[in-house]
Parts: C-alpha cells; structure tokens; sequence
C-alpha cells in the first residue's frame, strides 16, 4: 500500500491509532469515537505554533547560559557559577567525563534542537523534497534527546538540598535555573508541536508536480 | 476493528498483520517503529506495575543521599530538593521537579493498574478511555531517568568536597525506572483498543 492515510480520506488518533474517515470529523466534534481524544488531520497550527515555541526557548537560551545557575558559599566565600563556568571547572580540574556530560546535556543539545528545529520548519515552508526520510529521523532524535537537558536542573535541585552545612558549606540556587528549566519545556513542546508528516505531505506535492510536468512536456512532444 | 494503521511520522497506510515473537514492525518508508510483539502483556504489564508501586513507596519514603563533611551529616529525601527550591522561592524550578520526577511517574503507576487490573480479570474499567489518554499524554514529561544522571553528576560534582553516601532510596529508584520503562515496553495497545471498542 503506497497511500498516506491523508490521501486515503483518513484521520489518524495521536493516541490510539484509529482511522476516521475526515468527512466524519466534524460530526464526531473532531473526537476519536474510540478514545475520546482530540483528532486532526495534522497538528493544528503545527507550523506556527512551533516557530513561537523556537523563539521563546531562543529568547530565554541567553539568560539560562549567561546568568549564574548555582552561588556556592564555601567558608565563608561566595561564588557563583554559569553553566559554561561549571564545564570549564570540570574540564580544567580533570572530571573531563563531567564537564562533557553537562557541556552536552546543557549548552549543545538545547542548542542542537533548536537549529534542528528551525531548519525542520524552514525546510517544510520551503517545500524541500530533499532526503525525506533522513529529515524524519533527524525529527524523531530531537524528539528523543530533548529531555535530557534537564538534568542540569535535576543536578541544580540535588546540590541545593544536600549542601546546606550552614557557615562551611552552602549551594543556592541561581537565576539561571528557571530561565533554564523554560528552554527545556519550551524546546519540548515545540518539538511535540512539529507534525513530521507535513515533511511527507510535501513529497506527495512533487509527485503530483512532477506528474503534471510530464504532461506538459508530452504535449510539448506532441506539438513538434 | 479497521485492521489499518497510519505511521504516526509519515502518514503512510500499513495493514496490521500479526507478528513473530520478538518482531516489530517497521514503516516501509521512513522506518519508524509501528508496533511490536508481545509476549503476555496483561500479567506483565500488571506484575511489573505493582512491583513499581513498592519501589516508588520505598524510593519516597527513605533517606536518598547523605552528605559527610567535617563531622556535619545531611541526610534528603526526593522530597527535600523541591522543599528546597521552593524556599529559595524558585517556584517555576520546584513545581517542574515535582511534577517530573514524582506526580507524574505516580500518576502513570497509578494509571497502569487502574488500566490493566481491570483488564486482567476480563473486565472493562470505567473511565478507561479518559485515564488511557492521560497516560498518553504523561508519557514524554515523566523524566525519572534523567534524573538519575543528575543524581550521576551531583555525585562527582560533590566527590571532592565532602564525602556522600547513597541511600536505599537511590537504588530503589534505579530499580523503579527499569520497573516502568519495562511495564510500558509490555504493553499492547492493541488489547486497550480492543476493549475500547467493545463498549
């Protein structure tokens, strides 16, 4: 079967599966008669809903790295630490596993998904045709890696509850930690508001483009 | 019950046909996984919903690290992270804690055996279609597994500064994120769909 369900007529449930036949769904109320759920043809405002997440995690990305995540009183000392100033520590007193683990989760794979995630979307708007099923994948990985970035907020979360030894020891949490924990959550939703098959709708566009250019080059033929 | 089903990334029709024990099916054009075999999905999907329910009572109830540092003992719990925060009155940080690491994975246990005890004993639970919704939509948000890599890099963070001690607690949550990610992997959606039609 080489039919989209699209093409066929049919609404898929994001939760369970069903086919609707699209005719049906405004008389369903745009419900899945099996689960309830809402059911659209594609995400609703996949697009533009996406781009406004992009940009709001873009805007709050400054902030989440610039700002300081911790401030660390150690004897009587206080210091605070950015996201970069922690990797730097790391990388500099030898955990170099550590600083990569943090450089990666926090500052490359927010940033990863969000240039993913524009390129994805100008890509669809461009009506690009080129390598589908690589672009679907590179989708499904941002997707899949997203969430990882919030362990610097789970680390933020452990070092404020455990060092709270009063004059010797103390961590406190930096304004960087909300403006962080948002480009995850933003980054997130963003990439749950992508629809991926609007990459395949796409496709199915040049097939009928490239159909209607034979057309008019085997009248061109005709005519000679 | 319409025996097609529509690949959630591409949109592509395929036929539901049964499969081999271990198979999966692929989508013949972009490749994403459509669904899986499986081998006694009620039993294991009950058993090992119950076994997380243990687990994240003990994981939420005992000490979960313990910091030393010149004759100081700290002892926390899961709890006492977001207790924390909220003190510090970083709300947004707290209720996000919260949520992806304690009310949302409970929310998806409870949700496992309200679905599937049900099931089990051959009958139709009521708000089945409203709870198998939620779970949906729980899924992408519970982040236990993540937060045990920030428990992971706490650990050497604070290494050179003062001696930490895991407690039972951390390996109850080890165990308990296994627990889940295996009590989702035996699932068969298609029984739910089945019993969702039959109504």
């Amino acid at each position: 079967m080489a039919l989209t369900a699209k093409e066929a007529g049919l609404a898929a449930c994001h939760v369970c599966n069903r086919l609707i036949p699209v005719g049906e769904l405004a008389a369903t109320g745009h419900r899945c008669p099996r689960c309830g759920a809402g059911v659209h043809g594609r995400k609703t405002d996949s697009l533009a809903r996406c781009w406004a997440l992009v940009l709001a995690a873009v805007i709050f990305y400054f902030p989440a790295n610039l700002l300081p995540m911790t401030h660390t009183g150690f004897l009587g000392k206080v210091q605070s630490d950015t996201i970069m100033s922690g990797v730097l520590y790391f990388f500099a007193s030898g955990s170099w596993p550590i600083a990569l683990v943090i450089f990666i989760a926090s500052v490359f794979v927010p940033l990863l998904k969000l240039l993913v995630l524009a390129y994805l979307l100008i890509s669809v708007q461009r009506r690009s045709h080129w390598r589908p099923a690589e672009r679907t994948r590179l989708y499904r990985m941002t997707e899949i890696i997203g969430r990882w970035s919030m362990v610097d907020i789970y680390v933020v979360t452990i070092l404020v509850a455990l060092v709270k030894l009063g004059a010797l020891a103390n961590i406190e949490a930096g304004p960087a930690a909300p403006h962080f924990a948002l480009v995850v959550v933003l980054t997130m939703f963003a990439a749950m508001a992508f629809d991926p098959r609007l990459i395949w709708d796409r496709m199915g566009e040049e097939s009928k483009d490239l159909s209607h250019h034979r057309v008019t080059e085997n009248t061109e033929k005709s005519v000679y | 019950m319409d025996k097609r089903i529509a690949c959630h990334c591409c949109d592509l029709l395929h036929e539901v046909r049964p499969l081999p024990p271990g198979g999966v099916a692929l989508c013949a054009r972009c490749g994403a996984i459509l669904y899986r075999y499986k081998r006694n999905p009620l039993d294991r999907t009950l058993a090992l919903a119950l076994t997380g329910l243990i687990l994240f009572i003990v994981a939420n109830t005992f000490p979960f690290l313990a910091i030393e540092k010149a004759g100081l003992t700290r002892k926390m719990t899961l709890a006492t992270g977001i207790f924390e925060l909220y003190r510090e009155e970083v709300y947004l940080v707290a209720a996000l804690v919260a949520l992806t690491t304690l009310l949302l994975p409970l929310v998806e246990l409870c949700a496992l055996l309200y679905v599937f005890a049900p099931l089990r004993l051959g009958r139709r639970p009521r708000l089945l279609a409203p709870v198998w919704r939620v779970m949906a939509r729980v899924r992408a948000w519970s982040m236990m597994e993540v937060f045990m890599l920030g428990i992971l890099v706490s650990l050497v963070k604070l290494a050179s500064m003062a001696t930490i001690v895991p407690g039972v607690a951390v390996y109850a949550f080890g165990a308990l994120i296994v627990v889940l990610t295996a009590a989702f992997a035996a699932i068969d959606p298609h029984l739910v769909w089945e019993a969702l039609e039959n109504r």
